[in-house]
């Protein structure tokens, strides 16, 4: 017999045999430093080293000095290419999902090609010769500057992504929902917005922050193009001082909690979006 | 003129399954048809496709003298008069029960906010849970649940209510709470379609009785008519098994 149906109450006015229930039944309540989470502790820590390290050591504090400006390129980087991605994910996942020969195969294409083709590769390929090429043919007098070629070259990849994402999200909602509201006389798009979208947003939101957050971490394969992000700059710190370990342990740190941060941001603003889940056992 | 009528329709999937073949159906103002029929032999093919969530592969539809099938007709605003009530509900998870029967209201009949919530307000008393309003779906009973899905289209207003199984996916104890309110309806002069198992439901609220198999319909009579003397031998051996069990 297994023990834990003893605890089920059809069977609560049976003779029950005898087991050594509540040893059994022990939760992680009773072993705290089991359940503890001491991952937090030893991240905490790291921080709080590396902090100390900034504030009080002379070669991190040059280091800190020399990086730091690279964190409003990084952010500013990271926010526009999440943006724009956000919208050609959209774009490109209901696109899959459109009955419309033309989108799908559109929007299929441009995900196979992204897909297939290195993070780095694209970095290159996109802002140095694509934007130029695009920029050149549609009569632009200026060159597109190296900021927004970074952040398009971005953007372009996980937008990729970000479709395969949204395609999820919408195709994890059943068809019943569709059908319900078509069946009240709302059009196509009412229904997508309304309540498909609303809906999609749950199984949508936690990977859409996890690529925000590899958008972050990734705006330091932008260095490559020269332009001044945290990771160039801690690059050219090192070259011109060769204070190495505290160019990179800086570094580290930056990332580390500017990526924290974002974490926290993104799990709270989860929980705020799906007020429905409020009376969930 | 009759709220429903539906002229050869059929329905092929896949070129290959046929679902629906060749079925006649008229509905007056308040009449209640009961469709039943063994599983799989159409019936919700048949009602769907006369809200066309099914394109059908032949036949027409008119709803209130509007043919569904021509491409001319705006299917948005005439699927605004046909109410469906599904098996599983098919309630919006993510809006409260008010906001799941205001909302087409809004969208579709352009009512504003306060109109439509005295509307839905109204509706969720006639099904009988006027105090659930500002809960959500998941936080109701599945009896609960189909009645607000049948107050949300009710509130449209619509011209005729399709039933497809609606207590079928219920627990027993709450099967009669959703026959009563649609048994209410029909008394109020409701003009519906439903595809049931409930055979007491048929006989009590039924106007016809249409038996369908094999994507036909293979007799449509009163209620005594099918029920107490069938016509045909596929009737009798369906309501043996179904009466009898
Ligand atoms: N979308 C679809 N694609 C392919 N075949 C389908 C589809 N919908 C229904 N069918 C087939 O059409 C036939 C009729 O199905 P339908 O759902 O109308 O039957 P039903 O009478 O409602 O059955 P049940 O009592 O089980 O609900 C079945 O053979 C079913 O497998
Ligand atoms: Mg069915």
């Amino acid at each position: 017999m297994d023990p834990f149906s003893a605890a089920s109450p059809d069977v609560s006015d049976q003779p029950r045999p005898d087991f050594p229930e509540a040893k059994q039944r022990r939760t992680d309540t009773d072993r705290w430093w089991e359940s503890f989470p001491w991952w937090m502790f030893l991240v905490g820590s790291l921080v709080v080293v590396l902090l100390a390290l900034v504030v009080f050591n002379e070669d991190y504090r040059a280091a800190w000095s020399a990086i730091f400006p690279g964190i409003y390129f990084t952010i500013s980087a990271t926010f526009s290419a999440f943006a724009i991605a956000t919208v050609l994910g959209l774009l490109a996942g209901m696109g899959q999902l459109s009955q419309n020969v033309v989108f799908k195969n559109l929007a299929r294409a441009y995900i196979e090609i992204i897909r297939g083709i290195p993070m780095i590769v694209l970095i290159f390929v996109v802002a140095l010769v694509v934007v130029p090429d695009i920029s050149k043919a549609l009569g632009v007098p200026n060159s597109v500057p190296t900021f927004w070629r970074a952040v398009i070259a971005l953007a372009l990849i996980y937008g990729a992504y970000i479709a395969e994402i949204f395609r999820g999200g919408i195709q994890s909602v059943p068809i019943g929902q569709v059908e319900a509201g078509r069946s009240l006389g709302l059009s196509k798009r009412s229904t997508t917005w309304s309540i498909v979208l609303p809906q999609a947003m749950r199984s949508i939101l936690p990977p859409l922050g996890n690529d925000f957050i590899a958008i972050l971490k990734d705006t330091s394969l932008l260095s490559v193009l020269g332009v001044l992000e945290l990771t160039r700059n801690a690059r050219q710190f090192n070259a011109s001082t060769f204070k190495i370990k505290a160019g990179f342990y800086t570094m580290c740190f930056v990332y580390l909690v500017l990526v924290l941060a974002l974490s926290a941001f993104m799990r709270w603003f989860e929980a705020k979006m799906s007020p429905e889940r409020e009376g969930e056992r | 003129m009759k709220i429903v009528e539906v002229r050869g329709l059929t329905k092929t999937f896949n070129e290959t399954i046929h679902a629906v073949r060749g079925v006649d159906l008229s509905v007056a103002q308040g009449e209640v048809v009961v469709i039943v029929g063994p599983s799989g032999c159409g019936k919700s093919t048949i009602l769907r496709c006369i809200n066309l969530l099914e394109t059908p592969t032949a036949g027409d539809v008119w709803i209130n003298g509007v043919n569904l099938v021509d491409d001319e007709t705006d299917l948005d605003l005439v699927r605004a008069e046909v109410g469906m009530v599904f098996q599983q509900f098919n309630l919006f998870p993510h809006l409260t029960v008010l906001r799941n029967v205001t909302l087409a209201q809004m969208k579709v009949r352009g009512r504003t906010q306060e109109k439509a919530e005295s509307v839905a307000l109204a509706q969720l008393e006639r099904v009988g849970i006027p105090d659930k309003a500002n809960a959500y779906p998941r936080q109701l009973s599945g009896g609960q649940q189909q009645r607000v899905a049948i107050a949300r289209a009710l509130a449209m207003d619509p011209k005729v209510m399709l039933f497809d199984e609606p207590t079928s996916a219920l627990d027993p104890e709450m099967i009669k709470e959703v026959l009563d309110v649609m048994r209410d309806l029909a008394a109020d002069g409701m003009t519906m379609i439903v595809v049931t198992h409930e055979m007491g439901f048929a006989r009590a609220a039924a106007s016809r009785v249409g038996f369908v198999d094999e994507g036909k319909i293979v007799e449509i009579g009163t209620p005594a008519e099918v029920f107490d003397n069938p016509q045909q031998e596929r009737t009798q051996l369906f309501l043996n098994q179904v009466l009898h069990h």
